[in-house]
């Protein structure tokens, strides 16, 4: 028994590494299984917090060139309006939704933390449950898409960005809307690039085509642009070839999105699990 | 002993805000990153017991990855480096240095000592990061990549770091 003791008084560095090694190991594992829910993230309170302060500062550098975004997406919303009110003069506008108010909602968020550089990319918002952010929601910029939210604090929330190996999103093609694929970040470590998965390969695609969200899902509203195909020529396996896109989203340079709310999402889910059931 | 503790305490402030609002914006794509917060591991001061050097670093880890989104990652890396600092102690520095409790600077332990602290600690700490990152031994050449030319940065900047804050010593012993 002395001996036991002073072997582990002797060893005790060894044996310390092992104990907190494993801790930190189990850490490691135990949140990519429950998909980090665990309360030590970017959206406590004071972690987000600190990066609210840091991007107060931050936020004035980048003045000048979200100022001009804001109002080159104001004069593409005032178009619209101006078109909408245009045609309702003429003839009734149908609506393609069953409630009047239109299906989607939007919050406007600020970018207080994000990154591009890691293996798994997230970002952190200053909106959170008090604004009715939920778990799962969609994020979407002026000029493409972001990610999804992944952790909701009372007045943070952190997304998972498009340059997270976890994200897919359903995405169609301009043209053939028959054809539709999964986007994902793919192999790249440029975070202005991303690829087009199981597109069939009878479909023709050529280099400069948009690329859209499809709304398959609840997350996005159909018809986001994307991006543009840049290079089409991959092929994956047999008969599903890969497609390499330009982002219209700036991954380096987000100041504002947008959280998309469907408040159709609880309808549609719940009628989609039901063909479970049946099956 | 107070003053080491406060000295201490300010270093680790001071590192983890420069590395979580200014390091982690720079870097060459994610193939190489700077990670100079673990210059307040090794700054820690000779002779701190085992199980203190060894919370002490679970908790900077732990601090980093909840700015990084990556919990246990930073942790077990930091773990690891400590029982490398461990072991490089106990078997470069003399029995009354390391009772000193001492801060292992570069005007105390001279050049050669403390550049191989340095690269052989930095090394262990951004291997075992990038394995525990990537979790498999696929790609290995691009981790390996990625650790070699991470440390290079990291090294760069605890250097310049350094010679920003090196003190000469006082001859006359004063």
């Amino acid at each position: 028994m002395k001996n036991l003791w002073l072997f582990l008084v002797r060893y005790n560095a060894f044996f310390w590494f092992i104990l907190f090694f494993v801790l930190s190991i189990f850490l490691v594992v135990r949140n990519n299984n429950f998909q980090r829910t665990s309360f030590v993230n970017s959206s406590n309170i004071v972690t987000g917090s600190f990066y609210k302060n840091v991007n107060s500062w931050k936020s004035y550098l980048a003045l000048s060139s979200t100022n001009e975004e804001l109002a080159l997406e104001n004069a593409k919303l005032r178009q619209q309006l101006e078109n909408y009110i245009g045609r309702d003069t003429l003839e009734r506008v149908s609506f393609a939704d069953s409630i009047d108010t239109g299906r989607y909602e939007f919050i406007v968020a600020a970018v207080v933390n994000n990154s591009i550089h890691q293996k798994s990319n997230f970002l952190t918002l200053d909106k959170g449950s008090n604004d009715g952010v939920e778990l799962g929601m969609g994020v979407i910029t002026s000029n493409g898409v972001v990610g999804s939210v992944l952790n909701v604090s009372p007045h943070f929330s952190t997304v998972k960005s498009l340059l997270h190996p976890d994200t897919k999103i359903s995405v169609t093609l301009d043209s053939t809307a028959d054809a539709f694929g999964s986007l994902v970040w793919g192999n790249n470590t440029d975070s202005r690039y991303a690829m087009i998965r199981d597109i069939p390969n009878h479909i023709k695609v050529y280099t400069g085509q948009a690329v859209f969200t499809s709304g398959y899902s609840t997350l996005y509203p159909k018809g986001i642009k994307v991006g543009h195909i840049v290079e089409s020529g991959i092929t994956s396996g047999e008969s599903f070839k890969d497609i390499r896109i330009l982002l219209t989203t700036n991954f380096s340079n987000l100041s504002h999105v947008y959280i998309v709310k469907d408040k159709l999402a609880i309808e549609k889910i719940e009628l989609e699990a039901t063909n479970k059931d049946n099956g | 002993m107070g003053r080491i503790i406060i000295n201490n305490i300010i270093r680790f402030v001071i590192l983890i805000m420069l590395q979580v609002a200014l390091f982690k914006n720079i870097g060459y794509y994610n193939l190489a990153t700077p990670f100079p917060y673990i210059l307040f591991l090794f700054l820690l001061p000779i002779g701190t017991p085992n199980l203190v050097l060894y919370a002490i670093a679970f908790l900077t880890g732990l601090t980093v990855d909840a700015f990084y989104d990556t919990i246990g990652i930073h942790a077990a890396a930091c773990v690891a480096f400590v029982w490398l600092r461990i072991f490089f102690h106990k078997i470069t520095l003399e029995a009354d240095v390391v009772n000193s409790f001492e801060t292992p600077t570069w005007s105390e332990m001279g050049f050669k000592w403390y550049s191989t602290y340095i690269v052989l600690g930095t090394l262990a700490h951004h291997l075992v990061l990038y394995l525990v990152e990537v979790f498999s031994f696929q790609n290995i050449l691009y981790t390996l990549t990625s650790v070699g030319l991470s440390s290079v940065f990291t090294i760069v900047v605890i250097f310049i770091i350094g010679v920003l804050t090196y003190k000469r010593k006082s001859r006359l012993g004063i």
